[in-house]
């Protein structure tokens, strides 16, 4: 029993690093209506930009200045490609990603080579913490920490600030806001940029545990995915409910049935979709319930 | 959902929808059978060898590594006038999966002429790959794949193994282990991962713990490019084991030493397979133990060295073993088509069962059995440098001595004929 509840507490530590990774592409969705494909593509690219920061300003020069620069590549996208897309079929903007994802991936493989970079654990938070029995790794309760003040951030600037009103404004009633003449535009463009910053943030802290190498984008992205799903297409909290659900479930799965621990997190999506099509805390779907 | 946010709303109907998730995600699949070949124009005098190798997915570090060597061997080939005195092509395709390779294995056979072929890393691949060349009747040297069924229950005359087999990889480190007095009464806990070669891997490993009077704590069963252990390693933790013996591959290896290294458990790692790359990948300072090595970089016999040195030259950076086994492998296949006067594959095939000695970089010579067409070959016992002893990035190890030692026979490491099932009947 004491063991099981030791993978539940790992469980939440790993669901943070979950939170970080779905929440850029959920931002992204919700308040930008894109389904942003190409989401791994700048987790890998924060991670080799993290990879070359560090060596010259240490990791915690890396985890700020690599989402910031991932962030503006995201703006820079945004700007020039992804906004001539929304008038347009949504086909189109999954394409785009799509293939930016795979440029992305290919390039990487070209600058830095196939092999996998070493990143090391960062001096600063090497050792374990130890409660009772239980360890924890000082890193991932520095992942826990970064989750809290992201999710928190976030918060904050989307509850608090008039910028976090527009934008909000603009998810439900886009109309309204160009007729009160407000543009949406550069908030558009800044609610990309902050979504894709995250998800860069996400590989700069997957980097030292997880290594550097090309192919880590695609891995990730269909967890992000399953992560959104799960806590509910535009929801907030919902997004933070999930990753903390499937950093547990994952964590039980492995310490009962380590073969389907991949496949547990696809597990509890379907059964969240069955019993409640629109994921745990999201806007009602009125066509499926 | 609208599809432009600063516009009216464009109601997504549902039959939109599913279109457009179905040609995103028939895109995906189609795109992710792509690969190009390096290259393309065929010369109609040359001697074409087809090279297969995961370029993508968690092995495609070490199918860079295979590239490079490959390229090497065949370009020193022609500035030496090529074999038989016609120049030496090497066309290389990414294998990706093993459906992708047995189409690819066909159409450097029967599409560009490939003579013969040579290569891959994922046994399942190499499986694919096998049965193609065994059917086509073309010669099929295997440089990376280690499962032994390939060479046992798998096996056929027309490929051969340059690679190590599992059994090979558990005995170097095993006889060593058990000759310090490791094994005896020692608790072990495994992971293993959860395919074709993990299995193998695991079985061939945990047998030799067993009969060599260890315990077998537990196994668990990883998926591939699984990016978090801290649950497994919670799981060793929880078990208490004298030794953690690791039957990971590629990217797996790397992700579980950092993390391995993250939590600072003090038990001893051992595994029945040791990829340089990936150890590269991870850091010296993630690393620890004693391992197998097929082939080192830092072995000091003339000709490795010399190959190490031509290899920095070109490519800025020390070989890895699946370099080695790409190069040699190469210079045998170049050899035995000199010696046997042309490209017939049964020619090749007879000539390389006799028993013909290689110089394959190592202390002693390498030769096919000639049953399973396995390399005899000696392999190292290596342990983890000192952080403070190491010269680069690359200077990870310390060879300690080779296996079986210098007047040991080869085949102690070798599967017996009751362990291997192979007749090629």
């Amino acid at each position: 029993m004491v063991f099981a509840l030791e993978h539940m507490a790992n469980g939440l530590l790993v669901g943070s690093y979950y939170i970080i990774l779905a929440l850029g592409l959920s931002l992204i969705f919700s308040l930008g209506g894109v389904v942003n494909l190409a989401h791994g593509a700048f987790y890998a690219l924060g991670a080799y930009f993290a990879f070359e920061i560090q060596r010259r300003l240490g990791f915690l020069g890396a985890v700020i200045v690599a989402p910031v620069l991932v962030g503006m590549i995201g703006m820079v996208i945004e700007t020039l490609f992804i906004r001539r897309l929304y008038r347009e079929d949504p086909a189109l903007t999954l394409l785009f990603t799509f293939g930016l994802a795979m440029a992305t991936e290919q390039s990487l493989r070209l600058i830095w080579g196939a092999t996998g970079l070493p990143f090391p654990m960062p001096g600063m938070f090497r050792g374990v913490l130890l409660i009772g029995d239980f360890i924890y790794s000082y890193y991932r309760l520095t992942m826990l920490g970064v989750a809290a003040i992201v999710v928190i951030g976030t918060w904050l600037l989307l509850n608090r600030t008039p910028f976090g009103m527009i934008v909000r404004a603009g998810t439900s009633d886009p109309e309204m806001v160009r007729a009160l003449g407000i543009s949406l535009r550069p908030v558009l463009t800044a609610i990309f940029g902050l979504g894709i910053a995250l998800a860069g943030l996400a590989g700069v802290m997957s980097a030292p545990l997880a290594g550097v190498q090309p192919a880590m984008g695609i891995e990730i992205l269909t967890a992000a995915f399953v992560v959104v799903v799960i806590g509910g297409l535009g929801s907030f909290w919902g997004v933070v409910v999930a990753g903390l659900l499937v950093g547990v479930v994952r964590g039980l799965t492995v310490f009962v049935y380590p073969p389907a621990a991949e496949a547990s997190m696809y597990a509890l999506m379907v059964l969240v979709l069955l019993l409640r099509p629109r994921g745990l805390m999201g806007e009602k779907v009125a066509r499926l319930e | 959902m609208t599809s432009d946010p600063t516009r009216a709303v464009r109601p997504m109907t549902r039959r939109r929808a599913l279109t457009t998730t179905a040609a995103g995600a028939a895109g995906f699949v189609a795109a992710s059978q792509l690969g190009f070949p390096a290259i393309v124009r065929a010369q109609a005098d040359a001697i074409r060898v087809g090279h297969l190798t995961p370029l993508t997915g968690f092995l495609g570090q070490l199918g860079e590594y295979a590239v490079m060597g490959a390229t090497m061997a065949v370009d020193e080939a022609n500035a030496d006038g090529g074999a038989l005195g016609r120049r030496v092509e090497l066309i290389t395709e990414d294998s990706v999966n093993p459906g992708v390779a047995t189409e690819k294995a066909q159409k450097l056979i029967e599409g560009d002429r490939a003579a013969c072929l040579i290569g891959e890393i994922s046994s399942g691949s190499a499986l694919a790959i096998a049965d193609v060349a065994n059917r086509l009747q073309t010669v099929y040297f295997n440089t990376g794949a280690n499962s032994d069924a390939l060479r046992g229950s798998n096996c056929n005359r027309f490929m051969f193994h340059v690679e190590g087999c599992n059994t090979m990889y558990t005995k170097t480190i095993g006889l060593w282990q058990q000759r310090q007095g490791l094994i005896d009464g020692a608790k072990w806990y495994f992971l293993t991962a959860d395919y074709a070669f993990g299995h193998d891997l695991y079985r061939v490993s945990s047998k030799f713990l067993e009969e060599n009077g260890g315990i077998n704590l537990g196994n668990d069963m990883v998926p591939t490019n699984t990016l978090d252990y801290s649950a497994y390693i919670l799981k060793i933790r929880q078990a208490n084991p004298d030794f953690v013996y690791i039957n990971l591959a590629g990217v797996d290896q790397t992700t579980f030493l950092k993390q391995y290294n993250e939590y600072g458990l003090d038990y001893p790692l051992a595994g029945g397979v040791m990829d340089t790359g990936p150890f590269w990948a991870a850091g010296l300072e993630s690393l620890s133990g004693h391992w197998q090595s097929l082939w080192y970089h830092g072995l000091d016999n003339e000709a490795s060295q010399a190959f190490t040195q031509k290899f920095v030259e070109r490519y800025g950076k020390p070989p890895e073993n699946q370099a080695w086994g790409e190069y040699v492998g190469t210079q045998i296949l170049l050899k035995a088509i000199n010696e046997t006067g042309g490209t017939d594959s049964m020619a090749i095939v007879e000539y390389l069962e006799g028993g013909p000695e290689f110089d394959i970089l190592k202390g002693r010579p390498g030769k096919f059995r000639d049953w399973d067409h396995q390399l005899l070959q000696e392999m190292y016992v290596v342990e983890v440098k000192d952080p403070s002893a190491a010269q680069d990035e690359w200077d990870i190890f310390e060879v300690l001595e080779p296996q079986p030692g210098p007047d040991q026979d080869l085949e102690l490491i070798q599967p017996s004929k009751e362990e291997n099932p192979c007749s090629m009947a």
